[in-house]
């Protein structure tokens, strides 16, 4: 299984490290009670601080620190009851302090793990180095005059978390797989949106190669701001090629900051940050040190929700889904709510099915998500209950679902008013049945002959007769009896 | 520790402070100075010492997490050297 890229002298292994900033839920900013509200006007949610104005003094955002604690928990990861803020200095527009209250040396979270669920529905777990809380930055809008920058202000002071992976990652999917992961917890627990597309979420992502069954680590280079899943696993993919093509030349890597061009396929330096990796961090004066004791970090504790692990242990546990299925349920909370309301008292395998493969399809048909669901869990499992006492077949189940994501009417209703349900006379099948049987006689013949496999064609033939409506077991019952020499 | 001229001009570009040629040798012997006083003070034993996060017995205060600041854009803009609508405006920094 182990991800290897061919050069020409041989194969390589690619490390991987993802640094993801992700945007915290509160109502107001780290340090300043402006608001993080999203859309408003240009430079309508600064304070003076945010702005860079002197003699405004930070004041921390118990909500924020609260969620910092909150996310760190989920990632089952030591919380740290006394961390520091520092100042990271760097000049760019965007930043009008000169610097970005960060933390260094002492994050508010250290050491956790996250288990990645794989494709092929194995697992495995890689390490969380840190997460620290810092200040977002504002907007630079660069398109509309020719030779000037806009700015506005109103994300600059927002709070992100930065989350460090170890570098143990070790192929594009498994960076795909720890991106997924990370947004399903980040969701669950409510810390942050985690929409790469939408900005609330952004990843940077050290890579660097080395030679197959080498352990050392080579330099790295990061790139930056890549911003969804399937473009960071193409922009790994790119870099780490570039490496090899590197090394195998004879060449040298420089640690530099890269940016990804997905339209090029290629990354390319940045060079405004050449000297970015200075940032000569202090702690920040105007901040003590962040403290706080066991009962707050309790309180947070009892508030924490099943999170995806626990939840698609129990699912595969107490409802025998496969490893596969129960990883895909679990992804949304949304998703695995929906689903248990669909399983509950009912078949959990036949709800796992309507759900992955009915909804899914339909709600990516609608380019919805389950939240907007036309049908409900309700009505869904009104069409399992439906299927279960014979009132309608799994085929016409499948028109009835259509009909009820069109209309929205219960799946009741729309059985009744259409005539759906199913023949369950036997007389009614049984005329069918001769029918069929009468126009077929060579058919007849090679079964009597031993060709077993014609009652299936058979069975098609009188569900056809009757629009779909017979009961397939009696048809196939009556079918056999009737066959028999 | 002795701090060069290099030195010097690569702390004086990190800090966008503009060091005139002639003012570099007695700034770096100036630096130089500051940095051994440091080295002296690193000989004093603190093993047991905490370090020190300022001069008064205070915990880090919190706020509550609620809005009660900004919608003032004309203020935040007030000594904007240039601006556009309700924008900074600054010379185009792109990559």
């Amino acid at each position: 299984m182990t991800y290897l890229l061919k050069g020409d002298t041989g194969e390589w292994e690619v490390v991987i490290g993802l640094e993801v900033h992700a945007q915290v839920i509160s109502e107001s900013k780290l340090f300043s009670a402006a608001s993080t509200s999203f859309g408003s006007e240009p430079n309508d949610n600064v304070a003076f601080l945010d702005a860079g104005m002197p003699g405004m003094l930070p004041v921390v955002n118990q909500t924020c620190v609260a969620q910092a604690v909150r996310t760190g928990l989920g990632l089952k990861a030591k919380i740290n009851h006394r961390s520091v803020f520092a100042r990271k200095n760097y000049f760019y527009a965007d930043l009008p302090l000169g610097y970005q209250i960060s933390q260094y040396d002492a994050p508010i979270v250290g050491e956790g793990t996250l288990v990645l669920d794989m494709p092929d529905g194995s697992s495995r777990s890689v390490g969380i180095e840190r997460l620290h809380l810092e200040q977002d930055a504002g907007k630079s809008i660069h398109d509309i005059h020719p030779t000037k920058s806009f700015i506005d202000f109103n994300r600059a002071g927002v709070a992100l978390m930065e989350i460090v992976s170890k570098p143990d990652l070790r192929s594009p999917e498994e960076a795909g797989a720890y991106l997924r992961k990370l947004q399903s917890i980040l969701r669950y627990l409510g810390t942050c949106d985690a929409n790469m597309e939408e900005g609330n979420m952004r990843c940077d992502a050290n890579v660097s190669v080395r030679p197959k069954g080498s352990t050392e680590l080579r330099t790295r280079c990061e790139i930056k701001n890549v911003n969804s899943v399937r473009l960071v696993m193409q922009a790994i993919e790119h870099e780490a090629r570039r490496h090899i093509a590197v090394y195998e030349a004879g060449g040298t890597i420089k640690q530099e900051t890269r940016l990804y061009d997905p339209n090029r396929g290629e990354t390319r330096s940045m060079r405004s940050k050449e000297f970015a990796h200075d940032y000569r961090y202090f702690p920040d004066p105007d901040l003590l040190p962040l403290e706080f004791d066991d009962a707050f970090v309790a309180a947070i504790q009892k508030t924490l929700p099943e999170l995806p692990d626990d939840k698609k242990d129990r699912f595969i546990k107490s409802y025998g889904l496969t490893a596969y299925d129960a990883g895909v349920l679990v992804a949304e909370k949304d998703t695995a709510a929906y689903f248990e309301e669909v399983a509950k008292g009912r078949d959990p395998k036949a709800a796992s099915n309507w759900v992955i493969s009915n909804l899914f399809g339909l709600l990516n048909k609608l380019n919805v998500d389950i939240a907007k669901s036309p049908i409900s869990a309700h009505q869904l499992g009104q069409l399992l209950d439906l299927i279960k006492d014979n009132t309608i077949s799994g085929r016409i189940a499948k028109d009835v679902f259509e009909i009820m994501a069109e209309t929205g009417k219960d799946p009741a209703a729309i059985v009744q008013e259409r005539g759906l349900k199913q023949v369950t006379d036997t007389g009614a099948i049984e005329q069918a049945v001769d029918q069929v049987l009468a126009a077929n006689a060579d058919k007849v013949a090679q079964f009597r002959a031993g060709k077993e496999q014609v009652l299936g064609w058979f069975v098609g033939q009188v569900m056809k007769a009757t629009q779909g409506k017979a009961n397939p077991a009696m048809c196939q019952a009556l079918l056999r009896k009737k066959l028999a020499p | 520790m002795t701090i060069d001229k290099a030195t010097v001009q690569r702390i004086a570009m990190l800090a966008r402070i503009d060091v005139s040629e002639a003012d570099q040798d007695a700034m770096a012997k100036e630096l130089s100075g500051i940095m051994n006083w440091i080295e002296q003070l690193k000989e004093v034993n603190t093993d047991a010492v905490a370090p020190m996060t300022g001069g008064t017995d205070m915990k880090l205060a919190w706020r509550a997490d609620a809005v009660a600041d900004g919608a003032q854009p004309d203020k935040v803009l007030a000594n904007a050297p240039d601006r556009h609508e309700a924008f900074f405006a600054v010379p185009k920094v792109v990559e």
